[in-house]
């Protein structure tokens, strides 16, 4: 088999998308299953399949609403493949999709959901610490320190980024306003109606210099689920397909020797991915008419935009502008829905509907091109995860 | 007032059941920092693992070094995400990178004013800081401006 078979390149095709209300954390009305159904059921009615035929399940970061649940409340007529992408928490945001559209391009299963389902009130939050009296493993070297949640973990990575290529906080800022400037187009955003300007972030408290608040995701409750099927089945369907050009997901050479060992430490570990992306895709940065990237943490963020070829590091404070980073006439309009930090934080997937909005033509902002949308899954984590779609005129 | 730099209830660091760790947590109790070696390629490796990843010899030696290094990285920390952290204030994180061991870096704080200006390069000397009365106890390695 030549290389050129072993690829997803326009074989799959997302042909549903479906998402709940969204919810600050801990007040959804509804159970976090329930979330998950609803979400699934709005992606089916979207792509006009019926529920009963979905054959497969594809979740990340230890998903709660388990496969053999929803198949069995759903009546799905049998289960073919049930996965979930190992490690990375937010990381596996793409891979989640990428590993429903492999099981399909390999006749594992003909119809796969894709989704997050979170209701942090019922759960566990990320940005909490949870309340142990011992720690061992990587959190050991960390937890007695103070180093106890995401924004602990992630500041001085972007620190040192900050201070190996003279990145300035202007440039986090840009993206964080980037994020709330397109929240206020999009009615599904927590933060609809709720601008952020310049004043606003520089005088916002510190969380972890140099991570301001407005630098860090929200925590929300809510549920996203996309609808996958082969190509040649999408053709018949309700939504114009939209398809997978390219998917990667892992992690680059002991990214992840804990604690902070990384070799690469300033790095959102997109370099060996970014590369895997575009080979399948067969396209480069230049062909990427806008990103949604997820953000933990802007810097991350950051990171992940010049990893991917959009710029060098030492060229950020030009190129991350709001002007640049906003739809419709920027040169790289970024997280178009809202993302993470002014969307919904549904650990990263609703980026992944708004990718597939963009290339439909449906988002609220949308960019002039919009016929290859990038989605970047959670960056400075190990195994990461990104994802290419792009409309059947790239096949 | 007590007599660490972050306020007690924060977790006892502990060995893995398997005990990969066990040395370098306890050589901390005895003020001494250990780090592992290859003991057939003399690659440094931390945190700890079973195995070389440079040669894959098994079972890397555990070697003593003194706890001098260099700021890596650093944050000040103001968000509390922990309930013993409420109140407490901004607290300094530095990674160290120890040269005289292969460049590994270890987490600490940064003793002294929260507040005082951190620089990247600068050289520190640790401080091994005793929890006598946590459950169970333990010792950190703490850092300070030289």
């Amino acid at each position: 088999m030549g290389a050129s078979a072993r690829s997803l390149r326009g074989q799959v095709a997302i042909v549903g998308i479906g998402e709940t209300t969204y919810y600050k954390h801990g007040k959804s009305p509804d159970s976090e299953f329930k979330l998950a159904l609803q979400a699934i059921l709005r992606a089916c009615e979207d792509a006009g399949v019926d529920p009963r035929d979905i054959d497969g399940f594809s979740g990340f970061s230890d998903e709660r609403s388990d496969a053999v649940r929803l198949s069995t409340a759903l009546g799905s007529r049998r289960l073919r493949t049930s996965l979930m992408q190992w490690g990375g928490g937010g990381g596996g945001c793409c891979a989640a999709v990428a590993n429903g559209a492999a099981a399909i391009a390999t006749g594992m299963a003909d119809c796969v959901v894709a989704f997050r389902s979170l209701a942090q009130g019922q759960f566990g939050r990320f940005g909490q610490a949870g309340q142990v009296p011992a720690i061992s493993g990587e959190r050991a070297y960390l937890m007695p320190y103070g180093v106890l949640a995401p924004p602990q973990r992630f500041a001085m990575r972007v620190q040192r980024f900050m201070h190996e290529h003279g990145v300035h906080q202007e440039a986090l800022r840009a993206i964080a306003m980037a994020s709330y400037a397109h929240a206020q187009n999009n009615p599904r955003a927590l933060m609809h109606g709720k601008p952020l300007t310049e004043e606003a972030y520089d005088a916002s408290r510190w969380i972890a210099e140099p991570l301001h608040l407005f630098d860090c995701c929200m925590e929300n409750d809510g549920a996203a689920a996309v609808v996958m099927v082969s190509a040649e089945r999408a053709r018949d369907l309700r939504q114009p397909g939209v398809y997978l050009l390219g998917a990667a997901s892992g992690s680059g050479y002991r990214f992840g020797a804990m604690p902070h060992n990384s070799p690469r430490y300033a790095s959102a570990n997109f370099e060996t991915l970014a590369q895997d992306l575009y080979a399948m895709a067969q396209i480069g940065p230049a062909d990427v008419d806008n990103v949604q990237s997820y953000e933990n943490f802007t810097g991350g963020v950051a990171m992940a935009l010049a990893e991917h070829g959009f710029f060098h590091p030492e060229q950020a404070n030009e190129f991350l502008t709001l002007e640049n980073l906003t739809a419709p006439h920027g040169g790289l309009p970024l997280n178009t829905s809202g993302g993470n930090l002014a969307e919904c934080y549904v650990h990263g997937f609703e980026l992944i509907l708004e990718a597939v909005r963009q290339v439909r033509g449906q988002s609220v902002n949308q960019t002039r091109r919009h016929e290859v949308s990038l989605v970047i899954g959670g960056p400075m984590v190990a195994p990461a995860s990104d994802l290419l779609l792009g409309s059947a005129n790239l096949l | 007032m007590h007599k660490t730099y972050l306020p007690p209830g924060l977790p006892s660091p502990i060995p893995e059941p398997d005990g990969l760790s066990a040395p370098y947590w306890n050589g901390l109790r005895q003020e001494r920092l250990l780090v592992q070696r290859c003991k057939a390629c003399c690659t440094w490796q931390f945190g700890p693992e079973w195995l070389c990843h440079a040669c894959l010899q098994f079972d890397p030696d555990w070697v003593e070094v003194a706890p001098q290094g260099t700021i890596f990285s650093w944050e000040r920390v103001w968000h509390p995400s922990h309930p013993a952290l409420q109140g407490h204030g901004p607290y300094l994180v530095v990674l160290v990178e120890l040269a005289q061991a292969g460049q590994v870096r270890m987490v600490g704080n940064l003793l002294g004013d929260p507040m005082q200006a951190v620089r990247v390069g600068a050289p520190v000397q640790g401080v091994y800081e005793h929890h006598p009365d946590a459950s169970p106890a333990y010792s950190l390695l703490q850092w300070t401006l030289t």
